[in-house]
């Protein structure tokens, strides 16, 4: 079943074609406007490609990691990750152990790179580190092995890298225009009788200048959203648990910190979308992931199943969509697998002293300035200021009313 | 003449290159699941090697039941013993030492010092971890035999498995009943 869930990448390959192939179309009109050369402008879409392709190839994983300000660790570092790590490489049948990297920021969030599975990373920045248990973090980290897996880090960053080419090629392209390098127009209008050939040429490549970013983001966009889900699944199959990532999910998306270092052509490959900001419409187009919620809804629709089969089942379901995210082929002759139970084992997360030891003397200068401390369900601790009236407090983070204590009310 | 001769000269090629693919994937996949087995010897070692830690950490506190620190250490040689004996002696004595350790932290739980003792909570970390990479390569071994069961069976792999004497992989299964619970690391 390993090799059979590429066959789906024939789509995403097409996919890529697609993109290629405005690419080309795009530069070929651009010299036709620019230098009236369809061939010199085909000539420098390809080269600019070429040389960011190759850059994207073999530095595209170190590049990302230093922007994301990531450290790599090693075992003694953190254990816990690390075994999650190594407990996924087993279960996927990795080669290689992949490199694992720490973000020291707030924000919940991870990702994965890496040209081939045996040269890879993941990354995970501490904030997500710390509100995850065992269960979810072995959850976020089985999707990101997926990734690895299915080989979507170097698909992905293949398309980022064709999406880039277009977006340069029409922002020099429109400099140009405006600053007056339009031979093109100039031999149009010397030639008298050609000059609604040349202006219709120009028509097109300031069409294309507009439209080809946009359409190569959308299908930038369709590739990425597809690739989840299919990380999504292959993440339950290796787990055998879709509720951990599920949970996990969830505690992502009642997070509103953004990452700090994202940038947004990397969105694609974090675990969700670090630029969503609350509320936004659900499935629109211009998404990198898809909506959380439904993630989770699918992963928990699983119904004891932890299949490919059963997660293509449970994407119809809720998705109402007659096609699933996997082809058919895909699911011939795999049996039922069976999800396992939680683990038993509820480990503290082991959170390194300094943190913990300042938490606590920052709890405790709040509670000497008359500060009231109220634990939301949703993990948020909310402090009262001694002045506030009122029975109940509304969660900032997640919207859940919270009643005060009453030897709060008595003390204020 | 000479254009027929081509052809099928073409024909004779394509399909042998096609034969050499199929070949080479059978032997790939077989070697998968050879390598998979592998990984589960390699899990269940690094079990082995982490006991006498364990051991040793829990016997520094004063009235640790004794019986319950032999019957690791037992089990643990026992299984020691049982690498290589066959499959089934093997995952017997597995078994038994799944259930010893889950009876030894099960008798943790009286003891609150010890389950706040740093030691104690790495080695806890790395056994919880161990018994979960065994039952994953074990996991990934049986999608592995299955993967290549499939293409045993499956046309047109099945013809060249055929005649090169491909033999379907058996999967693992759970015999001993202690084996199938699994062991319950948690004391919380």
């Amino acid at each position: 079943m390993w090799e059979q869930i590429r066959s789906n990448q024939t789509r995403s390959i097409i996919l890529v074609a697609a993109m290629g192939l405005l690419l080309l179309l795009f530069g070929y009109f651009l010299g036709v406007a620019l230098f009236g050369s369809g061939v010199g402008g085909l000539i420098v879409a390809l080269v600019v490609w070429v040389i960011m392709s190759l850059i994207a190839y073999f530095q595209g994983d170190s590049i990302i990691l230093s922007i994301s300000g990531a450290r790599k660790i090693s075992r003694d570092d953190h254990p816990r990750l690390y075994n999650a790590v190594e407990e996924m490489k087993i279960a996927s049948g990795l080669e290689k152990m992949p490199d694992i990297y720490i973000i020291d920021d707030p924000a919940l969030n991870a990702f994965a790179t890496g040209r081939n599975p045996n040269r890879a990373s993941v990354a995970i920045t501490s904030g997500l580190l710390q509100k995850l248990n065992r269960d979810e973090l072995q959850g976020v980290i089985a999707h990101e092995i997926s990734h690895i897996k299915n080989r979507d880090v170097l698909l992905m960053a293949l398309c980022s890298v064709l999406l880039g080419t277009i977006v340069i090629l029409a922002w020099f392209a429109s400099r140009m225009m405006l600053f007056g390098g339009m031979r093109g127009n100039r031999r149009g209008s010397s030639s008298g009788g050609g000059g609604y050939a040349a202006l219709i040429i120009i028509a097109v490549a300031i069409l294309l200048m507009i439209l080809a970013p946009i359409a190569a983001q959308l299908i930038y966009f369709a590739i990425s959203r597809k690739r989840e889900y299919l990380a999504d699944a292959s993440g339950a199959l290796y787990t055998r648990y879709p509720e951990g990532l599920a949970s996990a999910l969830e505690k992502l998306a009642g997070s509103t910190t953004e990452l700090k270092s994202a940038n947004q052509a990397l969105a694609p490959m974090y675990t969700i979308n670090p630029f969503r900001s609350g509320g936004r419409a659900a499935s629109d187009l211009t998404s990198t992931h898809p909506p959380i919620s439904e993630r989770i809804r699918i992963l928990r629709s699983m119904a004891g199943g932890a299949s490919l089969a059963a997660y293509d089942k449970a994407y119809r379901e809720v998705s109402r969509s007659g096609s699933g995210v996997m082809p058919a082929s895909a699911l011939a002759g795999v049996p039922a697998v069976a999800a396992r139970k939680p683990e038993a084992v509820e480990v503290e997360p082991v959170e390194p002293e300094k943190i913990s030891s300042a938490r606590e003397t920052s709890d405790l200068l709040w509670k000497f300035s008359d500060y009231g401390l109220v634990n939301c369900e949703c993990g948020t601790k909310l402090r009262v200021p001694p002045k506030f009236r009122g029975d109940s407090i509304r969660c900032p983070h997640c919207g859940r009313v919270n009643p005060l204590p009453p030897r709060q009310k008595s003390v204020s | 003449m000479k254009i027929a001769l081509y052809v099928v000269l073409g024909v004779v090629v394509v399909l042998l290159l096609l034969l050499v693919g199929v070949y080479n994937g059978l032997v790939r996949a077989r070697n998968q699941t050879k390598n998979a087995w592998a990984q589960i010897d390699v899990q269940l070692k690094r079990r082995h090697d982490l006991i006498p830690n364990l051991v040793e950490t829990v016997k520094g506190y004063k009235n640790f039941e004794r019986e319950t620190l032999e019957a690791v250490t037992n089990a643990r040689n026992v299984a020691q013993k049982a690498v290589g004996t066959g499959v089934g002696a093997q995952a017997k004595a597995e078994g038994e030492l799944s259930g010893a350790l889950s009876r030894l932290l099960a008798v943790v739980e009286s003891y609150p010092d010890l389950k706040a003792n740093k030691n104690f909570l790495a080695l806890q970390e790395e056994l919880t971890s161990t018994e979960n990479k065994i039952s994953f390569s074990r996991q990934f071994y049986n999608d592995s035999v299955l993967g290549y069961n499939n293409k045993i069976q499956m046309f047109p792999s099945n013809v060249v498995a055929g005649m090169t004497g491909f033999k379907a992989g058996e999967f693992f299964q759970v015999t001993v009943p202690e084996e199938k619970e699994v062991p319950k690391v948690s004391f919380n």
